[in-house]
């Protein structure tokens, strides 16, 4: 386990250093939910139905674009063979790397969340939903987005191909989600849209490092 | 028993073994779908609720069976491609994937027009339209996949990873999309003790399903030796084999 804490305090050194690595995808994500209600009509109405879907596609795309450098700059600069060949184990390693790129990106999106639920007329009864379903479904979305850019790594042109290889995997997520947040909106219970959310998320804990890092074998080959 | 698949997956005997077979096949294939189609288009009565534009389903039904059909087959052979590192396996991963897009394709298709006259709509976010939509999705997926990674052999490996992903995936976004409400009729023939689908459509639809199994197990075959043909095109075995011709 020393080896899991040890990297993930590197990558939060790393982050802290370069601090805009932080704050770009918070800045995107506040930025796509604006445009969101700029591309519909404002009205407060038509905004408490969706704001939900709009906070949840924001904080989808910028996950989805944040991990892309997850493993970037440790492949290149051979850091990532190195831990592949080390003696600790593999998946933990990956795993902290994930739970790191989720304290940096992830996070941030959820403190920020009542204030733009605030601005985009979030029915009130339904916000604590809204930052549960995100404290449980934003570290899956980092989990398998992870899968994707380990599949992608030593490809020039693997830019377009990410979104189109992990999105489809980003459904249940988003709906289990949404689901949760409809349900409570209209004062019901919504505890088994949130079960299932997380029942998600300790499936995609415990199969995904290993899948990550019979990707990045593939990779480094 | 053993032996004989172990021998059958070097590429020379498996592409001696798959010649042989495709002629059998091809003309089974086109014996196969004309008699369903025959039974279906001419012989099965006409719906009492839908009319004759219930035929559709003769080819609807079965091309969404095989885009589910195609994927578990390619994602037990990724498995076996992963266990015992079988390079058949790899390509019949490869191989299969656009047949398997191909027939979501079509199922969709199929689905869109006879959609049109019974629900008044080409489209609806139904439960079993969005899941098939998916599928389909992850098909091009896998298909770029390969097609963006140079070094063919660590390509296949890659799909056959992105491939089992999708195996756990699909189930949790089938049910996860049926939380929506369904449009969608429930299916009628599964209900083995009692199908709420009248015999005399039944078996034309069944034998079509057997039709476009015939039809994936030729084109498979057909492409598997393409991309034999495409990696040991420096080996001695094919030098010998276009002496011969």
């Amino acid at each position: 386990m020393s080896g899991f804490f040890l990297l993930l305090k590197r990558d939060l050194i790393l982050a802290n250093r370069n601090r805009s690595e932080l704050f770009n995808p918070l800045l995107f994500f506040i930025l796509v939910s604006t445009l969101f209600t700029m591309g519909t009509t404002a009205s407060p109405e038509l905004l408490s139905k969706i704001s939900a879907g709009i906070i949840w596609v924001g904080a989808l795309l910028a996950s989805l674009l944040s991990i892309d450098s997850i493993f970037r700059s440790d492949y290149e600069d051979g850091c990532l063979e190195q831990w592949l060949l080390s003696s600790h184990s593999s998946s933990v390693l990956v795993l902290a790397k994930i739970v790191a790129h989720w304290i940096i990106t992830g996070l941030p999106v959820i403190i920020i969340t009542p204030l733009l639920a605030l601005m985009l007329h979030l029915p009130t009864e339904s916000l604590t939903t809204l930052m549960l379903t995100l404290l449980l479904g934003t570290p899956v979305l980092s989990l398998i987005g992870s899968i994707g850019v380990a599949l992608t790594l030593g490809l020039r042109k693997g830019g377009m191909l990410l979104p189109l290889l992990i999105l489809p995997f980003y459904v249940p997520v988003l709906i289990f989600a949404n689901n949760a947040v409809q349900v409570s909106a209209s004062g019901l219970d919504a505890s088994a849209q949130i079960t299932m959310l997380a029942a998600i998320l300790v499936l995609a804990i415990t199969l995904t490092p290993i899948t990550v890092v019979a990707c990045l074998k593939l990779s480094v080959e | 028993m053993f032996q004989f698949f172990f021998k059958l997956a070097a590429a020379p005997n498996f592409y001696r073994f798959s010649s042989k077979l495709l002629p059998w096949l091809a003309v089974s294939t086109l014996l196969v779908i004309v008699v369903g189609l025959y039974h279906g288009l001419w012989l099965a009565p006409a719906d009492y609720q839908q009319g004759d534009s219930y035929r559709i389903m003769f080819v609807h039904v079965p091309a969404a069976w095989m885009s589910m059909f195609i994927y578990i087959m390619m994602a037990g052979s990724a498995a076996i491609a992963l266990i015992w590192r079988i390079k058949l396996a790899d390509l019949f991963v490869i191989s299969s994937a656009p047949i398997g897009a191909s027939f979501t394709l079509l199922a969709l298709a199929t689905g869109s027009i006879w959609g049109k006259p019974m629900w008044g709509t080409w489209w609806v976010w139904d439960a079993r339209l969005t899941s098939e939509l998916i599928l389909l999705f992850i098909y091009v997926g896998i298909i770029s996949l390969y097609n963006a990674i140079e070094d063919k052999r660590s390509a296949a490996k890659a799909i056959g990873i992105l491939t089992l992903v999708g195996l756990v995936n699909i189930p949790i976004i089938h049910f996860s999309v049926e939380w929506w409400s369904t449009l969608h009729q429930g299916p009628t023939v599964s209900k083995l003790d009692a199908p709420s689908i009248h015999l005399s459509m039944l078996i034309p639809l069944l034998v079509m399903a057997v039709g476009f199994k015939l039809f994936y197990l030729t084109i498979v075959l057909l492409r598997m030796q393409n991309h034999i043909l495409l990696q040991e095109k420096n080996s001695t075995w094919l030098a010998r084999k276009a002496d011969e011709l």
